[in-house]
């Protein structure tokens, strides 16, 4: 196991590398080729396609329990999501490396 | 031997041609940039907002049983069912900039859809989408119903029965979760634009018109997003290979040797 372990790894990591290239790439593309865009996900800009479509619409039938203050509050938020949900993947990880030792 | 592998190739191919088409029809429509993501809070006519949640209770019930279940049965399991549920919080909060010029976020379903089968995701998406409608006025109750079927049911079940199922076994694993992860992100964003398109049709080229711009819109931001996301996903797979490779193999996967 261990005599023919060491190429695997290689091999693995060196895929592994090639992935983590290819996502970054992914995500860099637009940032480079899209210029004058801010790349919003502005709410007001979605409705936008529907307002065209059924222009009579009126969304306002319901409003959000509750509405972040301001775009600092909704990052925060947003970060805390991202936290939490790396914080399980850590943990779990973590405890599976771990058992194997 | 040929007839295996007939099928696989040719989910294969049909996949990639609908993607290419979708970005065909897509780059010609494209407008400005809109908001690529969930449906927002009051954005669906009261009906159909009913009629999203009523098609979403019976899977939320069965998730939640085959989650009570497996729970109970394979207790060793919840660390990888955390970690499946965890994915699909950081992926589903980040906003990634996309070619159209505007940013979508992944779904993150692909992993624990491939893991648990699309019940169990059911429950796990539905958590994150509860938390983004209360807490980040990111979608919204009136629409959860609707979100929840496009991301949570709707994108796993087809991933799961028409992508992994197929093909598990039958080509490289890691093609199988990489073709499965993409088409649960991506199938997503398909079928949020069919639920706007029904509730919205075009008043001169009807439900197909309103659909193509709807899925201009979503389906082709989200396709480089999808590519990555199935990338991610197949390393978190590998590493799951090799560091849990009990818990795979409780779940049928063959670990081990990565």
């Amino acid at each position: 196991m261990t005599a023919q372990s060491s190429p695997k790894k290689t091999r693995t990591w060196l895929w592994t590398i090639l992935g983590v290239i290819a996502i970054i790439l992914l995500m860099a593309w637009p940032l480079m080729t899209v210029k004058n865009s801010d790349f919003g996900g502005s709410d007001g800009v979605g409705s936008e396609v529907i307002a065209q479509i059924a222009p009579d619409y009126d969304p306002n039938w319901i409003h959000n329990v509750w509405t972040p203050p301001g775009s600092e509050t909704e990052s925060m938020l947003f970060g805390l999501q991202a936290a939490a949900g790396g914080i399980l993947i850590g943990y779990a990880f973590g405890y599976f490396r771990g058992r194997k030792q | 031997m040929k007839r295996f592998f007939r099928n696989p190739k040719r989910i294969f191919w049909a996949t990639l041609a609908l993607m290419m088409l979708g970005a065909q029809a897509a780059w010609a429509s494209s407008p400005a940039a809109p908001q690529p993501m969930h449906i927002m809070e009051g954005y669906l006519p009261l009906p159909w907002a009913i009629f999203w949640w009523l098609v979403a209770i019976p899977f939320w019930i069965i998730g939640f049983i085959q989650i009570r279940k497996l729970l109970k049965e394979r207790p060793e399991q919840r660390l990888l069912l955390g970690l499946s549920g965890g994915f699909i919080f950081v992926l589903s909060a980040l906003k990634l900039p996309s070619v159209t010029g505007s940013s979508s976020h992944p779904t993150g379903t692909g992993l624990g859809t491939i893991l648990y089968g699309p019940f169990v995701v059911t429950i796990l998406g539905t958590i994150a989408l509860i938390f983004q409608a209360l807490l980040l006025a990111h979608g919204g109750i009136s629409t959860l119903g609707a979100n929840s079927f496009s991301m949570a049911i709707g994108g796993p079940l087809v991933a799961y029965y028409l992508v992994w199922k197929p093909l598990k076994g039958r080509v490289p694993i890691w093609l199988a979760v990489f073709l499965a992860a993409v088409i649960a992100d991506w199938m997503t964003y398909v079928i949020t634009s069919t639920e706007l398109a029904l509730a919205f049709p075009d008043p001169n080229t009807g439900y197909l018109g309103s659909f193509l711009t709807f899925a201009g819109v979503f389906a082709v931001t989200q396709i480089p997003l999808a590519i990555a996301e199935g990338i991610l996903i197949v390393l978190v797979f590998n590493a799951l290979q090799s560091n849990a490779p009990e818990e795979l193999a409780e779940l049928g996967i063959q670990g081990g040797a990565a």
